[in-house]
């Protein structure tokens, strides 16, 4: 890793700029070097060839991993990309976000004679990126079936489902909200993870297949119904995450400066210019998850001066792994365990600090006295919720907000599938969106070649 | 740590390790940088006879077959004998024995297969005050073509014959060096023999054509779209070499007979291997072309403790010691049964052992317990063959049980340990001798 660029006695406050551009892109270079060619192949030869492999197993899309590292290994990238893409349209995205190192790469055998597993996202990539720099054709459309599907929402979720559907000779409809393909692809994964416009360059493949028509800026329950879906469409497929973020509950939540972690990042993600992203000079983040981790650090990378995570039980509980916990620290990111935000200090309206109290451990007990952490930018990343749909979905029966499905991702209405963070019992993963995407589609052609959902 | 000066046929040098005839012995400088690294001796590359020097040629000469990891596991070369001028080795190599009195200096030479021609060499190789000679009668290519190295060692007759000249006109010891490109390694062994050499080294580079290019359709190293076959060498080749120099170690028409083994020695394991079985000191040439002169500190150290640690105080000692391990089939003790065992405490659950048995052998080893991922031999259909036990990744998790007096499940036999049969004795076998 490249030392990264660090800002000292920036002006207090929000400010843009705290580092020069050139620094911001320096920040966010790659965060794990790719594979060159013979790398890949001298990594790919650490592969056991496992009977019956547990990375298989773990991976949610099941990838046959031993069979395309094999094939990495044997000069035939392309063919691995092949057996990646097969089951994982989204193998590119899933290559640089996957938490690997709680899937396959911690399944992998061995971390037990090597304490060190391959590094199967690392190889996955290299196949996926070579294939789509080759523009290697994987996929031909069966001939038309007539029949048309309508999804809801482009992201991991609806495009694997769209371009499975494809394959199959169904013409699909994406409807999408915004101006973009992707989904959080495009608008939530850090950046330092989706260089170089990926999530464009990944939709585009997976549309190129035919049969896919994107219309974008139409929002599900606003622009368009479930009646209208059911009406022009044989089949529907919601895929639309989740969409709003969880409240804090605790006073003082709508001071300026304090914001929601998933729209700071849509933010970033945007901009074209890294440095004309506002940022505190003392950031506080409240979360433990993946989200948590990723806008602590981006905030760190933008030139934030002193970022402290806080979360509120302990290193184990935590949702991001150790490996993104250390992540985070390498980059300058304080974590603070065991401790519970009572409230936000704010004066004058902004944001001047968080009250937090001690948990106090295992046992539940608080520890008095509070502390206060000076901020003057605080981010919650205490996870998505779906609050905003809930009108549209009232007819669905649904766990806290979320979609009931049953193993073929079927709603609790004939004709309706869903899948991705918007369903009830996900792990919200790029991953996972992709497998039920997938799993819905067979179950759509299987409905549908029985003739079946008009 | 043991002594490892040797004495191979009278040439003396402070450890068994020479450079075999090859690039690194072409010249002064590389063979005063291998002294100075400390290798004990060297074989000069093969000198030819006097007149206009050999031309190699000037694309590739080398090509490699690579393991994990790039290293280097078996290497081709096309190269020819030395193409430097006949005077300018004989000067050099009299300079290098002057500089360097304790170390081995052989010279290889290899010319036309008339007396003539090696009578006048010798007298001017012996002018040096080298050491002793080598018989080239292995390369495989190119010279062989001519009528030269392997052509003649091919032959055993002229192996023989070209000996004999050789004892007739020099005072010089003489090694001749073998080809294994013959079916029977013995038989030019007991010509060199006849002929009066004092030892023989084995082996020289076998032919091969090392690759094909798949984008050209070309056979690798290509020169100029053509190819042509090569010599192969390196760590690939030692099992050969190995089974070469046992051959010529038990063969009773060879009782005694010096040799200097070569062919895939990379470090000290692999030179105590050749000496345990027969070998009285080895040569290297591939080793040292992919790592440079240093792996000798390796080798000295190595074999020296090693030596120590069998209690062996010289070369002398172990030279032969494993020559009596091996035998024909036929005197192989048909009783002797082994299982495999797995350490479950080391497994790590890759599987390979049960899929190689499962879909290549004998079903003998399980793939899950209670529907987890787990291991076990079974040993009703284990026939100890060996095969998860060179597939396991980890050392000593899944090795061999001996049994000893006790019943083998597969075939419900009691196992006595005392109790030795051979096929020559085996009820199966309509020829056996009852007391074989
Ligand atoms: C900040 C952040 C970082 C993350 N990092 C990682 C990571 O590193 N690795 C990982 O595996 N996972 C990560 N995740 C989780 C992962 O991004 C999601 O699990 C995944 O994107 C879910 O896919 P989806 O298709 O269900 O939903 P989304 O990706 O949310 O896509 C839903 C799509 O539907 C559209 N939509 C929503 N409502 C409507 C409507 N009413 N009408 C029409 N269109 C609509 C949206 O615009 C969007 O395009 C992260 C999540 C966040 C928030
Ligand atoms: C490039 C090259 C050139 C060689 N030239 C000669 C030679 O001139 N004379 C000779 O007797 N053997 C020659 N050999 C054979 C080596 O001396 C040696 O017998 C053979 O390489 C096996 O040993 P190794 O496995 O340690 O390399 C040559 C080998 C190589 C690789
Ligand atoms: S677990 Fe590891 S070693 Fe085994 S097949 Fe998967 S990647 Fe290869």
């Amino acid at each position: 890793m490249e030392l990264i660029a660090t800002a000292h006695n920036g002006p207090a406050g929000i400010a843009a700029a705290r580092l020069g551009e050139e620094d911001c892109r320096h920040n966010f270079c790659e965060m794990h070097s790719p594979l060159e060619a013979n790398g890949a192949r001298v990594e790919a030869e650490r592969c056991y060839f496992c009977f019956d492999a547990p990375c298989l197993e773990a991976c949610p899309t099941g990838i046959d991993v031993p069979g395309f590292i094999r094939m990495i290994a044997n000069h035939n990238p392309a063919g691995a990309a092949g057996l990646i893409l097969q089951e994982n349209i989204m193998g590119g995205t899933c290559a640089r976000a996957c938490p690997v190192e709680t899937l396959c790469e911690h399944a992998c055998v061995r971390n037990q004679d090597d304490d060190r597993p391959v590094t199967i996202g690392l190889l996955q990539r290299y196949a996926v990126d070579q294939a789509l720099d080759q523009d290697v054709n994987y996929f031909s459309r069966a001939s038309d079936s007539g029949r048309s599907v309508g999804v809801v929402g482009a992201g991991p979720a609806g495009l694997a489902c769209a371009h499975r559907l494809a394959v199959m000779g169904h013409s699909v409809v994406v409807y999408e909200a915004r101006e973009k393909t992707g989904g959080l692809n495009e608008y939530g994964l850090a950046a330092y993870k989706m260089l170089n416009d990926f999530a464009q360059r990944e939709s585009r493949f997976i549309t190129s297949v035919g049969g896919i028509e994107i219309a974008h800026g139409k929002t599900f329950g606003h622009d368009f119904s479930l009646a209208d879906l059911r009406d022009r469409h044989d089949g529907v497929f919601l895929g639309l995450g989740l969409g709003g973020g969880n409240t804090l509950g605790i006073p003082g939540e709508t001071s300026a400066g304090v914001e929601d972690a998933v729209d700071f990042i849509d933010r970033l993600r945007q901009a074209t210019r890294l440095s004309s992203i506002p940022v505190g000079k003392r950031v506080v983040v409240i979360g433990g998850g993946m989200t948590a981790i990723d806008v602590a650090v981006q905030a760190k990378l933008l030139g934030a001066e002193d970022v402290t995570l806080v979360y509120r039980r302990g290193p184990e509980q935590m949702k991001a792994s150790a490996k993104e916990q250390d992540f985070a620290r390498i980059r300058g990111v304080t974590i603070r365990f065991w401790a519970q935000p009572e409230s936000v200090v704010h004066q004058d309206g902004s944001v001047t600090g968080v009250e937090f109290h001690v948990t106090g451990g295992p046992d539940g007990q608080r520890r008095p006295p509070n502390f206060v952490l000076d901020a003057d930018m605080v981010f919650k990343a205490i996870g998505q919720a779906p609050q905003p749909l809930a009108e549209a979905l009232a007819g669905f029966k649904r766990e806290r907000g979320r979609l009931v499905v049953d193993a073929n991702r079927l709603t609790s209405q004939a004709g309706v599938w869903a899948g991705g963070d918007c369903i009830a019992g996900g792990d919200d993963l790029t991953v996972s969106a992709v497998q039920d995407g997938k799993l819905a589609a067979n179950a759509i052609h299987e409905t549908l070649s029985a003739g079946g959902t008009d | 740590m043991s002594e490892l000066k040797t004495s191979f046929i009278g040439i003396e040098s402070p450890n068994p390790f020479w450079l075999a005839s090859a690039p690194p012995t072409d010249k002064a400088y590389n063979v005063n940088r291998a002294f100075e690294a400390g290798w004990g001796g060297v074989v000069w590359k093969t000198l030819g006879e006097d007149g206009p020097p050999i031309v190699n040629v000037s694309g590739p000469r080398y090509a490699a077959m690579h393991g994990k990891d790039r290293s280097v596991i078996g290497f081709n070369n096309i190269e020819l004998i030395t193409d430097r001028p006949l005077q300018t080795n004989l000067e050099e190599i009299a300079q290098v024995k002057k500089d360097w009195p304790d170390r081995a200096l052989v010279v290889s030479l290899m010319v036309p297969c008339t007396e003539e021609a090696w009578k006048s060499v010798l007298a001017r190789v012996e002018d040096t005050g080298a050491d002793g000679v080598e018989l080239n009668f292995g390369c495989p290519h190119g010279m062989s073509e001519r009528g030269m190295g392997a052509a003649v060692g091919q032959v055993p007759e002229y192996v023989e014959m070209v000996t004999a000249w050789c004892k007739q006109y020099s005072g010089l010891p003489v090694i001749v060096k073998l080809t294994p490109n013959v079916t029977d390694i013995r038989q030019p062994a007991r010509a060199a023999l006849k002929g009066g050499a004092d030892a023989v080294s084995l082996i020289n580079t076998i032919s091969s054509v090392m690759s094909v290019d798949l984008d050209s359709f070309s056979a690798v190293p290509t020169i100029d779209q053509r190819a042509t076959h090569g010599g192969y060498c390196g760590p690939a080749v030692k099992p050969i070499a190995l089974h070469m120099v046992s051959d010529i170690a038990r063969d009773p028409d060879c009782a005694g007979v010096p040799i200097s083994a070569i062919g895939g020695v990379s470090n000290w394991r692999d030179a105590a291997e050749f000496i345990l079985l027969g070998a009285g000191n080895v040569q290297v040439c591939t080793a040292a072309m992919t790592h440079g002169f240093k792996i000798i500190d390796d080798m000295v150290d190595g074999l020296s403790r090693y030596l120590a640690r069998m209690e062996l105080s010289s070369v002398g000692q172990a030279v032969g010691q494993a020559v009596p391990s091996l035998t024909d089939w036929q005197h192989l003790n048909l009783n002797y049964t082994v299982k495999a065992q797995i350490d479950q405490n080391l497994c790590i659950q890759c599987g390979r052992c049960h899929i190689v048995c499962e879909d290549t052998s004998h079903q003998a080893i399980s793939a899950r317990m209670n529907g987890r991922r787990h291991y076990e031999v079974v040993e009703e259909e284990c026939v100890g063959c060996n095969l998860c036990v060179t597939v396991c990744p980890v050392e000593n998790c899944l090795t061999l049980r001996t049994l000893e007096n006790e019943v083998d499940l597969r075939t419900g036999r009691m196992i006595k340990s005392e109790e030795k049969i051979q096929w020559t004795a085996h009820p199966n076998n309509p020829m056996a001798a009852p007391d074989a």
